[in-house]
């Protein structure tokens, strides 16, 4: 049987072998992602009922665990209705313009020391170039939809990634600057040693406005102003249904997945244990990230249980006169220490 | 890695006024509206200190710093003190004239420092990329400053004429520019002139290259038929603006001039003379002959400048060391004449009038039988009449021309200043033959009226010392070579 | 035809097709969205050239950011096509000129033999460590760094320039001072009023 398989394996021309292995490799990254996806939501749902004192979903499968699985199905089955006098094309698109840049900036995450797909020398520039990217989904959604409310939550949305953008950007220099490199294998590297190796500790404030940001910059509570379910019932996917939607809700989640994965590997170390000894290293790498990954995602939906919701003014507030401010002093204070005072090693 | 660090002495002025006018730029948002003068004051300190450390540092021998980027020589530090002598008249004159406008702001300061920061980098530069930059901070400033009078639609549709016009301008001259890199290989100015050097001057390429580069520096200077931003963007931009428009830019436009086409492209000359001679033949024609149907003095001050650009371009065009320091000479003397008459302007108005239209100067000597007689030195100066400098900045270009052979070019010269000369005289006769409509007193800071007097005896009272700044032209022009 | 030259073709098919339908299609926001893709392509065009740090930067800054602010405010305009079309007829005899010459010069300018394959060297063959982004870096922190400064005094005017043009204090801004906000105490906001109960008449 292997035997055969491998004689058919030999029987494919060089480059469609390479092609195939890079298909098998991008599926292995994906279906567990959408799988992840999808008990994101589950574990949203009960994670939010437990803070609010309910129980959350417990009526498919047992103990609610189908609750996903049952979700997907209904939204399938359901019709797609096209809005009249929507951009069609531009209405359909839009969905998959948010979802992609959630997936493609995958190929880059070092999951373990030897577990990433493409190896890239400016892997950091490529996740920040994709991020940015996402929300070409949102505003051609709301000005595709025809409608005012999605059209506000377009320009909400576009208003607030354009500001948010910047503070994570520098929030990215002060990173690059302490691992004088841009490929996010080696940025996991430079933290080696255990926890007071990580970047978490010399560039705090840097952390603390990376996460925020990217809590803004995936539209998720406090931030959702482009949603804002209260104000503009569901902002700019308030025209679609069935599987457009379910799209565009796929794509908030791998987002979400996708920061915290970059949270993680930035400044909590990658797949490297706090502590050098015993029982953390009995853990394998790929597990320190998981488990990295699943505490920043447990704060996403702890804020959202948490905080009211910002209004518009106030999330341009803290972009522009709080965020950039920081990060450009911090990012002077990492230079200075650096070239100037013998404290740079702190920082690197 | 090794990085040696560049020399900076040279550019320590360039420096110490962008430090500044990010310094005012911050200390004016603490300052409350009585209060701006101290904007103002550091402005001025501002030019004055800068003018020292030019002083200072003034080399004999050309500097090269910034991997050659960065040129200090006898040129530059000439330029660069006339930009700051200028600029900081401009300032004095606008003061009360922005002030009883509501446009007293520091921004108007510190916009016109970084667009003398802009100058200064095209004074100096070695470099095209550097050339262009400081293009782009110069024009940049100036939009802002055009489009300052928010409130008036005049001033936002000059801004973006100006604006529009202007970009496109620049993308020309970097279309050009970048062609000269394809054939040349480089774009450091003395390496380009040195790869000329050795190859064929009828070269396709070069001239399609030469065509583009003149094309944007004619805009920038205002040549026929490059023009038509000039006498909108004149008359629409607040006076204080089109004072500091109509002076210490035409400065840098010559340095822009001098270091493209002769520091640069001197091998070329047969070339760009000829479409030279076209430029300044068409807009000494256009501008002294619309310049007569103009009932509004900045339209008018705007198509005159039209033909003085002209008439600068007949020096450079006789691509000789002589013909050079003429055009020099010309725009220095044009500077002062330019910043005079607008200077005048705005001494007339007041709040709620601006003198703008020529009946606003009807009678002139009879409210005011000075200022008439300076207007008079002006307008004389302005068409070239004998006794002040403007007469001898006339002759100089059009010797040079002659000097190089091309006579019938002279004689056109000649005849478009005599035409020309009709619309400084009607001002004249406006002010001295006219009954004056309006008798208001015509009031002024005892500043504005000390520079005012300062800056046109200036053209009288050179004459003696004539000599001295046209060996200062000569000598900057000999050390380019 | 080799896979890379597949690639360049496909790219560069697309950006010349997107190229023209920001000029020719009819509505602004689509234009948009078409120069988007333009810019797209052109980074894959870079990425061929091993330029990857240029093709990001491409990506990140023109389509992350610029592109999203200038759909920003062309989708909250509005155009009026028909306005906007008034006197094309009239300009086009001269606008064509002016292209008709325009094409006619670069191919002047490109058969020239100037630019000819045989002219440029070959690039050269980059080994492993290379980094592109390190390199840029290198050049343009020492020998361009005085154009790289003035370059950023540039954006420092465009800003000082943008806020000058649109900052206005106006009386009638209901302005809110987050600090004032905070510092709020309940003293300052509720009373206690000591009441009798009331009685039914």
């Amino acid at each position: 049987m292997t035997e055969f398989l491998l004689g058919v394996w030999n029987g494919f021309p060089g480059w469609s072998q390479t092609t195939l292995l890079i298909l098998v490799k991008i599926l292995a990254i994906l279906l567990p992602l959408i799988l992840a996806v999808a008990y994101l939501t589950f574990a949203e749902r009960k994670i939010i009922g437990y803070i609010q004192a309910r129980i959350g979903p417990n009526r498919v499968g047992p103990r609610g665990w189908l609750q996903p699985i049952a979700d997907a199905f209904k939204l399938m089955l359901k019709e797609i209705i096209v809005p009249t006098n929507a951009n069609k094309f531009l209405f359909i698109m839009a969905p998959v313009l948010v979802f992609t840049p959630a997936l493609a900036a995958w190929a880059v995450i070092p999951f373990t020391d030897t577990l990433v797909l493409a190896n890239i020398d400016a892997s950091l520039l490529f996740v920040l170039a994709l991020t940015s990217m996402g929300v070409y989904g949102v505003i051609i959604a709301g000005w595709a939809s025809n409608s005012k409310y999605a059209f506000l939550g377009a320009m909400r949305s576009a208003a607030q990634i354009v500001a948010y953008e910047i503070a994570m950007g520098f929030a990215l220099v002060g990173v690059l600057m302490a691992a004088g490199s841009l490929n996010l294998r080696e940025i996991v590297l430079h933290q080696e040693g255990g926890i007071h190796q990580w970047y978490l500790l010399p560039l705090f404030p840097l952390f603390l406005v990376y996460f925020i940001a990217g809590v803004a910059e995936t539209n998720r509570a406090p931030f959702d102003v482009a949603e804002g379910e209260s104000e503009i019932v569901a902002g700019f996917h308030v025209e679609y249904s069935g599987m457009a939607f379910a799209v565009f809700f796929l794509a908030e989640y791998a987002n979400m997945i996708l920061i915290s994965a970059l949270v993680t590997i930035m400044f909590l170390g990658g797949w490297l244990p706090p502590f050098n000894v015993a029982p953390f290293t009995w853990i394998p790498g790929l597990g320190w990230f998981l488990i990295k990954v699943s505490l920043i995602l447990f704060c996403f939906l702890w804020f959202r249980a948490t905080f009211p919701r910002y209004r518009y003014d106030q999330i341009m507030r803290l972009g522009w006169k709080v965020f950039i401010p920081v990060t450009l002093v911090w990012i002077g204070v990492i230079g200075g220490a650096m070239f100037l005072t013998p404290w740079g090693y702190l920082f690197h | 890695m090794t990085f040696e660090m560049p020399n900076i002495l040279p550019a320590v002025p360039e420096i110490f006024v962008f430090s500044m006018a990010c310094v005012i730029l911050i200390v004016d948002l603490f300052l409350s509206e009585r209060r701006r003068i101290v904007s103002y004051l550091l402005a001025q300190a501002t030019l004055i200190g800068a003018a020292i450390l030019t002083f200072k540092l003034m080399v004999s021998e050309p500097v090269f710093t910034f991997s050659n980027m960065f040129v200090a020589d006898r040129l530059a530090d000439v330029l660069k003190l006339a930009i700051y002598a200028v600029t900081a008249s401009v300032f004095v004159y606008s003061r009360d004239y922005l002030r009883t406008r509501g446009m007293y702001r520091g921004e108007y300061f510190v916009l016109g420092l970084f667009g003398v920061v802009g100058m200064m980098i095209i004074v100096s530069a070695g470099h095209f990329l550097t050339l262009y930059l400081g293009l782009e901070l110069l024009a940049l400033s100036l939009y802002a400053m055009v489009a300052f009078q928010r409130d008036s639609s005049q001033a936002t549709e000059a801004a973006m004429k100006y604006f529009v016009l202007g970009a496109m301008a620049s993308g020309m001259l970097l279309y050009g520019m970048s062609i000269l890199y394809g054939v040349t290989g480089n774009l450091e100015i003395a390496a380009v002139r040195r790869a000329l050097a050795g190859m064929d001057a009828d070269n396709v390429m070069l001239i399609f290259g030469l065509v583009f580069v003149i094309v944007g520096i004619a805009f920038k200077l205002g040549a026929v038929p490059f023009h038509m931003w000039v006498p909108d963007v004149y008359h629409g931009a607040p006076t204080s603006v089109t004072l500091y428009i109509g002076t210490a830019p035409k400065l840098a436009a010559f340095a822009l001039v001098i270091r493209l086409l002769i520091g640069g492209l001197e091998n070329l000359a047969a070339s760009w003379q000829d479409i030279l001679v076209i430029l300044a033949v068409l807009s000494m024609g256009v501008g002294n002959v619309i310049a007569i149907a103009q009932d509004n003095i900045k339209r008018m001050l705007a198509y005159s400048s039209i033909s003085h650009m002209g008439f600068f371009l007949l020096g450079i065009l006789s691509a000789t060391p002589n013909g050079y320091s003429s055009a020099m000479f010309y725009v220095l003397i044009y500077a002062v004449m330019s910043l005079g008459s607008f200077g005048m302007i705005i001494l007339l108005s007041r709040s709620g009038f601006e003198a703008e239209r020529l009946e606003d100067f009807k009678g002139l000597n009879q409210r005011s039988p000075w200022y008439a007689l300076l207007m008079l030195i002006l307008m004389f100066s302005m068409a070239g009449v004998p006794p002040t400098v403007g007469f001898y900045a006339k002759l100089l270009v059009i010797q040079a021309v002659i000097g190089v052979g091309m006579v019938p070019l002279a004689i056109v010269a000649v005849l478009f200043a005599v035409i020309g000369a009709y619309y400084y005289l009607r001002i004249i006769k406006l002010m001295y033959f006219d009954e004056a409509e309006d008798k208001t007193p015509i009031v002024a800071g005892g500043d504005v009226r000390l520079l005012m007097g300062v800056n046109v005896m200036l053209l009288l009272a050179i004459m003696p010392w004539i000599g001295v700044i046209i060996d200062l032209c000569s000598q900057a022009i000999k050390q380019l070579s | 035809m080799e896979f890379k030259q597949f690639i360049f073709y496909f790219f560069s098919a697309v950006l010349v097709f997107a190229a023209a339908m920001v000029i020719t299609i009819r509505n602004p926001v689509k234009a948009a969205l078409f120069l988007v893709l333009a810019f797209f392509s052109a980074a894959g065009l870079w990425i061929l050239l091993q330029a990857e740090f240029l093709a990001i930067i491409l990506v990140l800054v023109y389509v992350g950011a610029v592109m999203v602010l200038f759909l920003f405010v062309v989708m909250m305009l509005d155009i009026n096509l028909v306005r906007l079309r008034e006197g094309f007829g009239e300009y086009l005899p001269i606008g064509g000129l002016v292209a008709v010459l325009l094409v006619i010069e670069m191919a002047i300018i490109l058969s020239s033999g100037q630019f000819g394959l045989e002219n440029m060297p070959e690039p050269p063959a980059y080994t492993a460590d290379y980094s592109n982004t390190r390199e840029l870096g290198r050049l343009l922190y020492t020998f361009y760094v005085y154009p790289f400064e003035i370059a950023a005094i540039i954006l420092l005017v465009a800003i000082v320039a943008a806020i000058t043009l649109t900052m206005r204090r106006r009386k009638d801004t209901k302005y809110q001072d987050p600090n004032k906000q905070i510092r709020v105490d309940r003293k300052d906001r509720v009373r206690m009023v000591k009441m009798r109960s009331e009685k039914k008449v």
